[in-house]
């Protein structure tokens, strides 16, 4: 398997994503591994704006050639803001997962659900885990 | 790695895109092994293909190709084949992997003793040399003669010094050769065409690519556009389909068929606002489902949604307007013409 970067600095969740977190502001996309596991991505779907994510649940849709898969929300909270350039260029998560392919901010509604984060060793440790 | 009709294949080699262009741009070399060969040989063995197959196959020179179907007694599809006349009383069909056993059973139940049906399918490999740049590369570990075949025709002759057919026929709407190796001969004469062919663009593609090559040809895929209750009239393919005159298994319900009226169509439509179709999505019109996606997904060279659908006759013409349902969401589409891609010379 290529290897694959996970800043030091991010939290990750068993689905794949990574949260940058500012006070209760967090920043979310997925992380290198997923994006190598899907392959050429063409299409995202990301809430709007002021709508409610909820922990566990299904917020969005990233869209490989072959696959639909599924974005869940490693918070609860409400969607601030949401990367618009990944409708003309969905690419951008490929090339750049943790910049430019950011997918959206949530301002958390519980701060619990950001202690339960995995840091990168962790993550690591899973996806090392699930690929045997 | 995917599970493909029982065999291991590659869904892509690096990025499906990449290889998908490189078809396009240059070439793509393919392993497609898994499709099956049927042979048909014997005094019975014509006179058995005109009755199985839906196209007249009794003039076919030896060295032609023919794109046929096998229909049922409804006039459904059994399968997709390619027919190769191969000597004055044998002809090969190549078939769909995943249809090996049913078209080999089908075969033998409706024909004649003396047509010798033999099912080939482990004993042949078979490999895929598509796009604008095939010929060159394989004049390199091929003789000329083979740069010379037009379209829809085959010759013996060897290649990387191993014994095969080559026909110049392919599943991508691109130019290049669909080349029969014996099975133990693949891997050899696979590394010899991508040696060959890497200074030209040449590189190895898959399952991925191979999809939204025919996609954009508008090639049915069995299974998707095509299967035993589908008829061959409401795919589009009546001109494969020797109605007048034909006494095929089949030509009486596709007659009746024809005369009835055919109350859907295979369509092409492209999406007008963002979203991907994929198979089996519903397609929505004047607020009801009536009808369904059989393949979609994001054309490379096009930069858009593309889809083939089943629709109501009535809204099947070009221009024609409906929704595809995506994820609960009306997704408009327009009915265009297809090919959506004009790849080959």
């Amino acid at each position: 398997m290529a290897d694959y970067q996970l800043p030091a600095e991010l939290r990750y969740s068993a689905e794949d994503e990574w949260a940058r977190v500012d006070g209760n502001n967090v920043t979310l996309g997925i992380s290198d591994y997923a994006q190598q596991q899907l392959g050429d991505i063409v299409f995202v779907e990301l809430p709007e704006v002021g709508s409610q994510v909820r922990k566990g649940e299904a917020f969005g849709v990233v869209e490989s050639v072959k696959a639909v898969s599924d974005l869940f929300a490693p918070v609860s909270g409400q969607v601030v803001s949401v990367n618009g350039d990944l409708a003309d260029t969905p690419e951008l998560v490929n090339e750049d997962c943790y910049g430019g392919g950011w997918m959206l901010v949530v301002e958390a509604s519980s701060p619990d659900e950001l202690a339960v984060l995995l840091d990168a060793d962790a993550y690591r440790k899973h996806v090392d885990e699930r690929s045997d | 790695m995917v599970e493909f009709a029982g065999f291991s294949m590659p869904v892509q080699y690096g990025s499906i895109v990449e290889e998908h262009h490189a078809v396009r741009g240059a070439a793509g070399l393919f392993d497609v092994s898994h499709m099956g060969q049927l042979r048909l040989g014997g005094p019975g063995a014509v006179a058995s293909a005109e009755r199985l197959l839906s196209r007249p196959v009794a003039k076919m020179a030896v060295g032609r190709v023919r794109y046929a179907l096998l229909c049922n007694e409804q006039g459904g599809v059994v399968d997709d084949v390619t027919v190769y006349r191969t000597g004055d009383e044998e002809l090969l069909l190549c078939v769909n992997a995943a249809n090996i056993e049913k078209d080999y059973r089908w075969c033998v139940r409706n024909a004649s003793e003396d047509a010798g049906v033999r099912n080939r399918s482990d004993e042949l490999g078979l490999l895929a040399l598509q796009g604008p740049a095939s010929a060159g590369i394989l004049a390199q570990v091929a003789e000329d003669e083979v740069q010379d075949l037009r379209r829809y025709t085959f010759l013996q002759a060897p290649v990387a010094g191993r014994t095969a057919t080559v026909s110049r026929t392919g599943y991508t709407g691109s130019d290049g050769f669909e080349i029969y190796l014996r099975s133990e001969d693949v891997v050899e004469v696979f590394d010899a065409l991508l040696e060959a062919g890497r200074p030209l663009g040449l590189i190895p593609a898959g399952l991925g690519a191979r999809d939204t090559l025919r996609l954009e040809a508008a090639m049915p895929l069995y299974g998707h556009e095509l299967d035993d209750e589908t008829l061959p009239l409401e795919a589009g393919l009546e001109r494969f389909v020797n109605l007048d005159g034909g006494d095929f298994i089949g030509a009486e319900a596709l007659r009746r068929a024809r005369e009835r009226g055919l109350t859907r169509r295979l369509v092409g439509f492209i999406l007008e606002a963002r979203g991907i179709a994929r198979a089996d999505y519903p397609v929505s019109h004047a607020g009801k489902t009536v009808g369904r996606v059989t393949s979609g997904a994001p054309s490379p060279t096009l930069g858009q949604s593309i889809g083939l659908a089943y629709v109501p006759t009535e809204i099947s013409e070009v221009g024609s307007r409906f929704d595809v349902v995506i994820r609960g969401k009306a997704t408009p589409a327009r009915v265009v013409e297809t090919p959506f891609v004009k790849a080959s010379s």
